[in-house]
């Protein structure tokens, strides 16, 4: 009950710290709430200030309606009209951006990232078990092979199974990339 | 004849070939966009170059037209984009548009100004001199809201600003309005009271 009369005050304190002229725009717009146009109607009704401005602005606003739009010359639309017989209207963007391309784009980098987080995971010696932790040890830069790079066991890497499922699951996405690509070409060279 | 034909319907038939009915909307809509431009431009000449240029370059890219909003939203955008590039040309720092420069300008427009020197000294021609004082903004928003039938919501779209912000921006551009008023139309707006 009293945190509803504290925002009654404090929403009653901040419509009269709003400035008057926002307050009988806003009126004039007829975008306030029914309770905020009884509020206005009353001040204007029995405030001489608020009566004067309000005039005011309702003047402004009646000359901005009856206001009329500048015309240009009289051979505008015949320009116009020359002017886009030499024009062809232009394919919308939708159509030649592909989603289904960007989509595929997207889900190839996802998977290199993937990939390459298993990888540098799968290097990593974990602790066993019993050990708390404080003493999990993270892996140093020999660990994962760059301090080796010239070092690196190739066959070793490659021979994996997870290697060689990765790299088939490039394969396919290439592929696949690909048959869009040429589906496309062809729609293209069939509906010119 | 083709001025009961709803604008999607009009686009509706350019797509598919008709390529003279293109014209309605050019009727329909020449005087919302010239007025716009040229409240970016100093010139008629400049504003009506830059106004064909808006046309043929939404008659191009009409297929990118969706409907999800008014036409003339849409058209707004064409207007924004080729006014800018326009003023790049004339190698006007446009980063923003309230910059210095244009502050500037305005200051030239304002003291080159002489109530006096219009020639037709009707409300139109008041309130249509009184807006080019202001900056490119305050004037584009005063337009789009009273004179493009755009909404706040609409006009907030258009600006990538909120409702609230466009409304706050509505409320200064037509308090300075009045400003220039009173400051150079001071008799005439007596007689209207």
């Amino acid at each position: 009950m009293s945190s509803k009369i504290y925002l009654n005050f404090h929403y009653t304190t901040m419509n009269t710290q709003q400035p008057m002229e926002d307050r009988l725009w806003n009126y004039i717009d007829g975008g306030c709430s029914p309770a905020e146009k009884s509020a206005i109607e009353t001040l204007i009704a029995t405030n001489r200030e608020w009566q004067e401005k309000y005039r005011e602005l309702l003047n402004i606003h009646q000359l901005l309606n009856a206001s009329e739009l500048e015309a240009p010359s009289m051979r505008f639309t015949k320009n116009v009209m020359e002017e886009i017989s030499r024009y062809q209207i232009a394919p919308a963007t939708r159509s030649y951006i592909n989603k289904n391309v960007i989509r595929g784009i997207g889900a190839f980098f996802l998977t290199m990232i993937l990939g390459l987080l298993a990888f540098v995971f799968s290097q990593i010696k974990w602790s066993s078990g019993s050990q708390s932790s404080k003493s999990i040890k993270l892996p140093s830069v020999n660990d994962i092979g760059l301090g080796q790079l010239n070092k690196i066991d190739y066959s070793k890497t490659f021979n994996s199974t997870w290697v060689i499922g990765f790299m088939l699951i490039l394969v396919v996405m290439s592929w696949m990339l690909l048959d869009m690509y040429l589906q496309q070409k062809k729609r293209g060279t069939t509906n010119p | 004849m083709h001025t009961e034909l709803t604008d999607t319907e009009i686009i509706k038939r350019i797509l598919q070939g008709d390529q003279a009915i293109f014209a309605t909307l050019v009727q329909r809509y020449q005087q919302y966009v010239f007025t716009l431009v040229l409240r970016f431009t100093d010139s008629r000449e400049d504003a009506e170059e830059v106004s064909q240029d808006v046309f043929v370059k939404a008659y191009r890219s009409l297929a990118d037209f969706r409907g999800d909003a008014k036409f003339s939203t849409w058209l707004y955008t064409v207007v924004r984009t080729s006014c800018i590039t326009f003023l790049r040309k004339k190698r006007l720092d446009t980063t923003s548009i309230d910059n210095e420069r244009t502050a500037l300008q305005l200051e030239n427009r304002e003291s080159g100004f002489n109530a006096n020197t219009i020639e037709q000294k009707s409300r139109h021609a008041m309130v249509n001199q009184a807006i080019r004082l202001l900056s490119p903004d305050d004037s584009q928003l005063i337009t789009l809201f009273y004179k493009g039938e755009q909404s706040l919501e609409e006009i907030g779209k258009i600006m990538r600003l909120e409702p609230n912000t466009v409304k706050v921006k509505l409320h200064r551009a037509r308090n300075r309005l009045r400003e220039k008023l009173e400051k150079h139309f001071s008799h005439e707006l007596k007689d209207l009271s």
